[in-house]
Parts: C-alpha cells; sequence; structure tokens
C-alpha cells in the first residue's frame, strides 16, 4: 500500500484516482503507524509552503516523513516536492523538511508569465528510475509560481522557463520529488505513478 | 517553453451541461462526466466546469459531477461559479478541482482573492472576469452573469486582482459571448498588457482559425470555448491541427 499523506492542503483526491485507475493500491492517510506500514509515501498538496510546512510540523506528520524517508520510497508532488527542501521564501522564510538539499524560491523570468502554468517538455538530465520509460518529446503538467533551487546532481529531469526549472529531483536513493503534477498530465504522469508504485514494491 | 492550451468549458446546472447565448436563452446539451472524458480524448488541455445551479441541492450535485470526472479524467480541472468563502474553496479542490475560478463574490469582496492565495496558493485562484465595452476608451467588470454593470474598470480591476493574488485570468467578452465573431482581441490585448500572469480567452469563439488568431494577435496563454465544443462544430484536437500548423506550439 502507498499512503497518501493527508494533511488538509490542497487536492489529493485527484493523486489518488489516478493510482486507483492504474490498479495500484492507495490510501489518504494521516495515521502515523499506517505510514509506517506503508511501501511507500507520496506527499501531495497544491498551496502555500508556510501553511503546509506548520500543518505537517503541528500534526506530528513531520517527523515520521523524515524518519521513514529513510526506509522506503517518498515522492512529494508539487508543493510536496518543494517541502523537501531545507526552506522556502514563498510569503516569508520557512523551514522545510530537509531531505534534498537546496532551497525553494520565486521564478524570476522577466519576460515570462509567472506562475509558471501549463504543459512543458521534459528535458532529462541524471538517471532516475521513475524516467524509465519516459520518451523524450514528453509534455508534463506545471502550475507554480517558485521552483527549487538544487545542485545538478539532484535533478533527475527540468524545463525551460527563463531558465532551469526543476523537474523532477532525486536523492538518487528514496526520496523524489516532481514539480509538476503526474496525475495530471495524461498518460505520461500515468506512467511515472506506474514506476513509482513498482520502486515501492521492489523496496 | 509552454504549450498554448485549448479549454473547453462547460455550463452544469442540475447535473447536466447547458449552454445560452449572450447569458440567455439557456438549453440542456448533456452529461458532463461524459463530455469531459470526450474531451480528454480530444487532447483537452484542461476542463472547466462552471456552476449555473442557484440551489443548495444543486451544488452537491455539481460537486458530484466533479468528484466523478476527477476519477476518470486526468488533465487539470478547474472549478467556476458559487464560490463566495474560503470554505467553497476548500470544498472544490477536495471534490477534484486543481483550480477554482471566482468572479462576482471577488469583485463584491475582493479579500477571496487574498484569503484564498494565502491558503491555497496564487496557482490555484483564477480570477473570472465578466466585461462590456461600455465607453468609448475602455471597459466595465459586470457581475451576476453579465446583469450588473459594476462600474469598475476593467484595467483597474485585473491590475488589483492580480496584486492581491490571483493567479491566472479567465477574460470573457459580454460583447462577443455566444456570438461567434472570434474572441474579443482589443480587450484580450489590453488586459495581457496590463498583467503579467496568464490570460485565458474566452467568449467568442465560432469557427477554427478564431483560436489561431487569438494566439497570433495577443500573448494569452490560453483559448476556452463552450458551445463550439459541444454542438461537436469543431473537436479539440481539430483547433490544435490548425494551430500547429501555423507555428503556435501546442501540446
Amino acid at each position: 500500500m502507498i499512503a497518501i499523506i493527508d494533511y488538509g492542503a490542497g487536492n489529493i483526491f485527484s493523486v489518488k484516482n489516478a493510482l486507483e485507475h492504474l490498479g495500484i493500491d492507495a490510501k489518504l492517510t494521516s495515521d502515523k503507524s499506517e505510514i509506517a506500514t506503508a511501501d511507500g509515501m507520496i506527499l501531495p498538496g497544491v498551496g502555500a509552503f508556510g501553511f503546509a510546512m506548520e500543518k505537517l510540523q503541528e500534526s506530528g506528520l513531520a517527523d515520521i516523513i523524515k524518519e521513514q524517508s529513510t526506509k522506503k520510497p517518498l515522492l512529494g508532488i508539487c508543493l510536496g516536492m518543494q517541502l523537501l527542501f531545507d526552506k522556502s521564501y514563498e510569503f516569508g522564510e520557512h523551514e522545510g523538511l530537509g531531505l534534498i538539499h537546496g532551497y525553494v524560491d520565486k521564478i524570476v523570468a522577466p519576460d515570462l508569465v509567472v506562475p509558471h502554468m501549463g504543459w512543458n517538455k521534459l528535458e532529462k538530465q541524471n538517471i532516475c528510475p521513475m524516467l524509465e520509460n519516459i520518451g523524450d518529446e514528453s509534455y508534463v503538467y506545471f502550475v507554480h509560481s517558485y521552483k527549487a533551487f538544487c545542485d545538478d546532481d539532484s535533478i533527475a529531469a527540468y524545463c525551460e522557463y527563463g531558465g532551469k526549472v526543476p523537474a523532477l529531483v532525486y536523492d538518487g536513493k528514496y526520496v523524489y520529488g516532481a514539480q509538476f503534477h503526474p496525475e495530471k498530465s495524461g498518460d505520461t504522469g500515468l506512467a511515472m505513478l506506474k514506476s513509482f508504485a513498482k520502486i515501492c514494491k521492489e523496496v | 517553453m509552454l504549450a498554448k492550451r485549448i479549454i473547453p468549458c462547460l455550463d452544469v446546472r442540475d447535473g447536466k451541461v447547458v449552454k445560452g447565448v449572450n447569458f440567455q436563452g439557456i438549453r440542456e446539451v448533456g452529461d458532463p462526466v461524459e463530455c469531459a472524458e470526450e474531451y480528454n480524448s480530444q487532447g483537452a488541455d484542461e476542463i472547466v466546469f462552471y456552476d449555473i445551479t442557484a440551489s443548495h441541492e444543486g451544488r452537491g450535485v455539481f460537486l458530484d459531477v466533479v468528484r466523478e470526472t476527477a476519477k476518470r479524467v486526468f488533465v487539470p480541472l478547474t472549478v467556476g461559479g458559487g464560490i463566495k468563502t474560503v470554505d467553497d474553496i476548500r470544498e472544490a479542490l477536495r471534490a477534484g478541482a486543481d483550480k477554482v475560478s471566482v468572479n462576482s463574490q471577488a469583485v463584491q469582496n475582493p479579500q477571496l482573492i487574498k484569503d484564498g492565495a494565502d491558503i491555497f496558493g496564487s496557482q490555484c485562484i483564477c480570477l473570472g472576469v465578466d466585461a462590456k465595452k461600455t465607453k468609448s476608451d475602455g471597459w466595465t467588470v459586470f457581475i451576476n452573469g453579465g446583469r450588473i454593470d459594476m462600474q469598475l474598470d476593467l484595467i483597474d480591476w485585473v491590475k488589483k486582482a492580480e496584486q492581491l493574488g490571483a493567479g491566472e485570468i479567465c477574460l470573457n467578452s459580454i460583447d462577443t459571448d455566444g456570438v461567434r465573431g472570434g474572441f474579443d482581441i482589443p480587450m484580450l490585448k489590453e488586459v495581457v498588457n496590463a498583467v503579467k500572469i496568464p490570460v485565458i480567452a474566452s467568449g467568442g469563439a465560432g469557427k477554427l482559425s478564431d483560436f489561431a488568431d487569438a494566439f497570433l494577435q495577443t500573448d494569452c496563454s490560453a483559448a476556452l470555448a463552450a458551445s463550439l465544443f459541444h454542438f461537436k462544430e469543431l473537436t479539440v484536437s481539430d483547433v490544435k491541427t490548425d494551430c500547429r500548423s501555423k507555428g503556435i506550439i501546442v501540446r
């Protein structure tokens, strides 16, 4: 079972719907023992960094995510991906989960519209198990105003939007983060979720 | 580089898709979930559900439609109509919407934009605007489905909404809506130039080339249509093929 962590921030059902559509066993939960016994974790999220982090800390979920991410796969999606980093400067300065080194800050692209919203093309940077079945002309759906700033080593794939935007990050072990929404990215996104579920089973 | 988006819009009343002309003369055109699935298979980049139900019971049915669609369609869904409070936003997102569109309520209570953006992020707050040319040098904002002129200058309003945290603007022209003579290019140009956030062209698509014209003549990010797609005069893939042949990047 994959635990989709429910902490009251945004659209979490679409992730579950996509996994169900793929026939993958998944459960929305904020229960620590369920998270501890799951094969893998997905940290979703649409919204503001500070508010989400506050919810995770208040509930004690931040600690369990940190602890479990050393033992089993974790996939952060959109805001959930941003929460993996050390800190964010969205509406003030907020501490993140610190699972991948780097920070989150506003996209600065003077000639382009922010938020970066819509379908953009993935450019592969490093080998990552989640990219195994993904072709070179793949578009995925983004909706965000902030992006990660991190080492190239952590970037599995990026897209171009007024500079490099980390799209899929990977710590080389258990922690994955998708800035885009795989659950909203048609067949490409569904293929990536399928790969993640396979990775969870193999651990 | 972002692909330009083609967005079909479904006006939903009592669980059925309906379509009016110039905000009057409403008729039913089908099942919303089936329509959404069809648009998804045609390559729609996003689907908008607009709740035109007045009753409390109707709201429940509407959210069920969103919930059911989200189980079958894996592209972004936007919900508009009936969003009055932060709780309404939360409820729509929990039903499976990715974004909400606020319109009349935001005009009457601009704080809704700021509160929504602070809690859920700017990216899921779309400002829907109905505007009409009411003076020689500009447009004013209307509310309640285009019935009440707020005598609020369109450009002042979109700039204010952007400052308050709106992440996107869906700009509907009352003058061109339902007329099928093409999008309101002059209005679109003014708004695109006034704000940095993405602008969706809405109201007036009547033929294939209207979409490419909006993308070629303005810097809008997306184009939305309802009746054209409902009545199966055109498919989303027809529109994309036409755009692609004119050098416009589409998915």
